[in-house]
C-alpha cells in the first residue's frame, strides 16, 4: 500500500514480524513527571489489543508516543521495522498517514462538516492549495463517501459535526481515520464519553473494522468488561510499566489488584449476584460497570 | 483562619482578622487620596470660568439651533470619504494583523525567542499609538487627505485585531489539533483545517467590531487633515457657524448610528 520507505532491518523475531514494535520506550515530563519507564511491546498485524490501566498510568502517553504526538524521551518505535522514532519532520508526515488515530472526545473539528472531517484523513496525501480549496481528487472522495456508508451516516455527509450525537460523531472519527487507508490504529478512550450501548456498537464497528482490514490495533480503555467482551490481547499498564499480558480470560482479580491497586474485584465481576441483592456492597460506579 | 469555634460553635468570616484591618486601611488610604486630589485640583481651577460655563454653554446652543440644513448637501461626499476611509484602513489591517496574530499566538508561532516577541512589538506599538496621532504623523509624511487617514486607521487597528485574534488562537481546544496533525497534515494543513475554523466566528465578529470603532475614529482624523467629515467639522469650528456644526454632528450621530446596527446584525449572523 502506502509504502515510502524501504523495508530494513526488520527487528529482531523470526518468523511473523510484528505490525509495531515498541523497544525500551521512555517518556518523561518537563515537570518531572516519569509517565513511560521502559515499555517493551509488539503487535502482530490483525491483532486487536486493549490497553488497560488506571488514569494517569502513561495510556495515553504510550499511544501518542506512536505516531509522536508526544515525543518519548529515549527508546525506539517500530512500523513493519521502520524507525519511527528516528524521521526527520517530513518522513514522520508521511508516516502519520500510515497510522490512524480515534479519540476520546472524538475530536472532530466542530464548524466543518462531517465529509471535510472525513475527508481531512486524507490531508496527508494531497498537497496544501488542493486541501484548501477543498479540491480532493475523486477517489478520496470516493472512498470518504464509502467509509461513511460503512460508518450508516452517509445521508449525514453535509451536516456540520456539531449537529451529530456522540455515537454519530465518533463514527465520523473511526471514517476519518480509516480513509487514510491505515496500517494499525491507535485508539484512545473510544467509549469513554458514550452510553453502554452506543460504546458497544462503537467497539464492535471497530473490532469488525479491524478484522476486515488486517489492522494492529492497540485501544485504550477503562471498561474492563467492555474489552474482555471484543479483544483478543490484553495488556496492563501501570505506573508506566506492562504488569499484565495475556488473553482477556485470564484476567482475574488478583490480575486486577496488579494493574489498579487494592480493591473488592468479586463484587464487580459478579453482577448477578449484585441484582438479586440491591443492598449489596459496591458503589453505583460499579453496579453502572456491571450493567455493561 | 476564617473558620474558629467559640463556644462550641463554629463561626465562619470572609476573611482573617488581619486581612480585614488590612482591607480596611486600603478604604482609608483610598479615601485620603482622593480627598488630597481633589484639593489639588480644586486650586488648580479658575473657578469663575466654571461658574460661567452654564452661561456660556446656554449661549453656543442657542447659536447652534436651527441648524442649517441646506449645508446638508455639501456633506454626502466628506461622509463617504469617511466611511471609505474606516472600511478601506480595516481591510487593510485585517490583512496585516492576521499573519501577526498567528506569529504571536504561543500555539501556532514559528518561533517563540524570535517572532513571537517581534509581534508582539508590533502589536504593543500599533495599539499604544492613538489613531490621530497617527493621522497628525502621516499628514506630515504622505500630506492631508484620505489616504492618510486609510493608513492611521489601519496602523492602529493592526495591533487591536491582531491582539483579540491571536487571543481567540490560543484558546481552540488542542484536540481537534492533534487530529489532525495525526493524520499526516502539513502545518499549514492544520492551520486550515483545524486552527482556522475554530477560529473563524472571532475574527468576523473582531473584524465587524473594530470596523464599527473605526467608523467613530475616522469622524475625527479630519481634524488634523487626514480626510473624511472632520475636515468640514473643523472648517465650520473655525468660523464659528454653530448652526453647520450642529448638522454635522447629526449626520455623525446617523452614521455612527447606522454602522452599530450593521456590526450588530453581521455579529449575531456569524455567531
Amino acid at each position: 500500500m502506502n509504502q515510502t520507505g524501504a523495508i530494513g532491518h526488520a527487528p529482531g523475531v523470526a518468523g511473523r514480524a510484528p505490525m509495531l514494535e515498541l523497544r525500551q520506550l521512555f517518556k518523561q515530563y518537563p515537570t518531572g513527571d516519569r509517565a513511560l519507564d521502559g515499555v517493551d511491546l509488539e503487535v502482530p498485524a490483525g491483532q486487536v489489543m486493549a490497553l488497560i490501566g488506571p488514569s494517569g498510568a502513561g495510556k495515553s502517553t504510550l499511544i501518542r508516543c506512536i505516531n509522536r504526538l508526544v515525543e518519548p524521551t529515549s527508546g525506539e518505535v517500530f512500523l513493519k521495522g521502520e524507525s519511527i522514532t528516528r524521521l526527520g519532520q517530513r518522513a514522520l508526515r508521511r508516516m502519520r498517514r500510515r497510522i490512524g488515530m480515534i479519540f476520546q472526545e472524538y475530536a472532530l473539528v466542530e464548524r466543518l462538516t462531517v465529509m471535510e472531517n472525513v475527508l481531512s484523513g486524507r490531508l496527508g496525501y494531497v498537497g496544501f492549495w488542493r486541501s484548501w480549496w477543498r479540491r480532493f481528487p475523486a477517489e478520496d472522495v470516493e472512498k470518504a463517501y464509502h467509509l461513511l456508508e460503512r460508518v450508516g451516516l452517509a445521508e449525514y455527509y453535509d451536516k456540520r459535526a456539531d449537529e451529530l450525537s456522540g455515537g454519530q460523531r465518533q463514527r465520523v472519527g473511526i471514517a476519518r481515520a480509516l480513509v487514510q487507508d491505515p496500517e494499525m490504529l491507535l485508539v484512545d478512550e473510544p467509549t469513554a464519553s458514550l452510553d453502554p450501548k452506543t460504546s458497544r456498537q462503537v467497539m464492535r464497528l471497530l473490532c469488525e473494522l479491524c478484522e476486515e482490514r488486517g489492522l494492529a490495533t492497540i485501544i485504550n480503555i477503562h471498561d474492563v468488561m467492555l474489552a474482555q467482551m471484543f479483544v483478543e490481547r490484553i495488556v496492563g499498564l501501570r505506573a508506566g510499566r506492562i504488569v499484565y499480558d495475556g488473553p482477556p480470560s485470564e484476567l482475574d482479580p488478583e490480575v486486577l489488584t496488579t494493574i489498579y491497586g487494592e480493591e473488592d474485584w468479586t463484587t464487580t465481576a459478579s453482577a448477578e449476584a449484585r441484582r438479586r441483592d440491591p443492598g449489596g456492597p459496591g458503589t453505583d460506579e460499579e453496579r453502572l460497570e456491571g450493567m455493561v | 483562619m476564617p473558620l474558629i469555634t467559640r463556644d462550641d460553635r463554629m463561626i465562619w468570616r470572609r476573611r482573617a482578622t488581619g486581612r480585614d484591618l488590612a482591607v480596611w486601611a486600603g478604604w482609608l488610604v483610598g479615601t485620603a487620596i482622593f480627598v488630597w486630589s481633589w484639593q489639588v485640583i480644586s486650586e488648580n481651577t479658575i473657578w469663575f470660568f466654571v461658574s460661567d460655563s452654564p452661561r456660556v454653554a446656554a449661549d453656543i446652543g442657542s447659536r447652534m439651533v436651527p441648524p442649517a440644513w441646506d449645508y446638508l448637501p455639501a456633506l454626502w461626499k466628506p461622509l463617504w470619504d469617511t466611511i471609505n476611509i474606516a472600511t478601506l484602513g480595516t481591510l487593510l489591517a485585517l490583512v496585516m494583523a492576521v499573519p501577526v496574530a498567528f506569529m504571536a499566538a504561543r500555539n501556532t508561532t514559528p518561533s517563540v525567542l524570535f517572532l513571537r516577541p517581534l509581534a508582539l512589538l508590533i502589536i504593543v506599538s500599533s495599539r499604544s499609538i492613538n489613531s490621530l496621532i497617527w493621522a497628525l504623523l502621516l499628514v506630515a509624511i504622505a500630506g492631508p487627505g484620505v489616504f492618510a487617514g486609510i493608513i492611521a486607521i489601519a496602523l492602529r487597528s493592526i495591533g487591536f485585531v491582531a491582539k483579540l485574534l491571536y487571543e481567540a488562537i490560543e484558546e481552540i481546544d488542542p484536540l481537534q489539533v492533534e487530529a489532525v496533525r495525526a493524520t499526516g497534515a502539513s502545518e499549514g494543513q492544520i492551520i486550515s483545517y483545524a486552527i482556522v475554523p475554530q477560529v473563524m466566528p472571532a475574527f468576523a465578529g473582531i473584524s465587524v467590531f473594530r470596523w464599527d470603532i473605526n467608523i467613530r475614529e475616522s469622524t475625527v482624523l479630519g481634524l488634523v487633515g487626514a480626510g473624511g467629515i472632520g475636515l468640514e467639522l473643523q472648517a465650520s469650528l473655525n468660523v464659528l457657524a454653530w448652526p453647520r456644526v450642529t448638522v454635522i454632528l447629526l449626520a455623525i450621530f446617523a452614521t455612527v448610528l447606522i454602522s452599530e446596527w450593521v456590526s450588530a446584525r453581521i455579529r449575531h449572523a456569524v455567531i
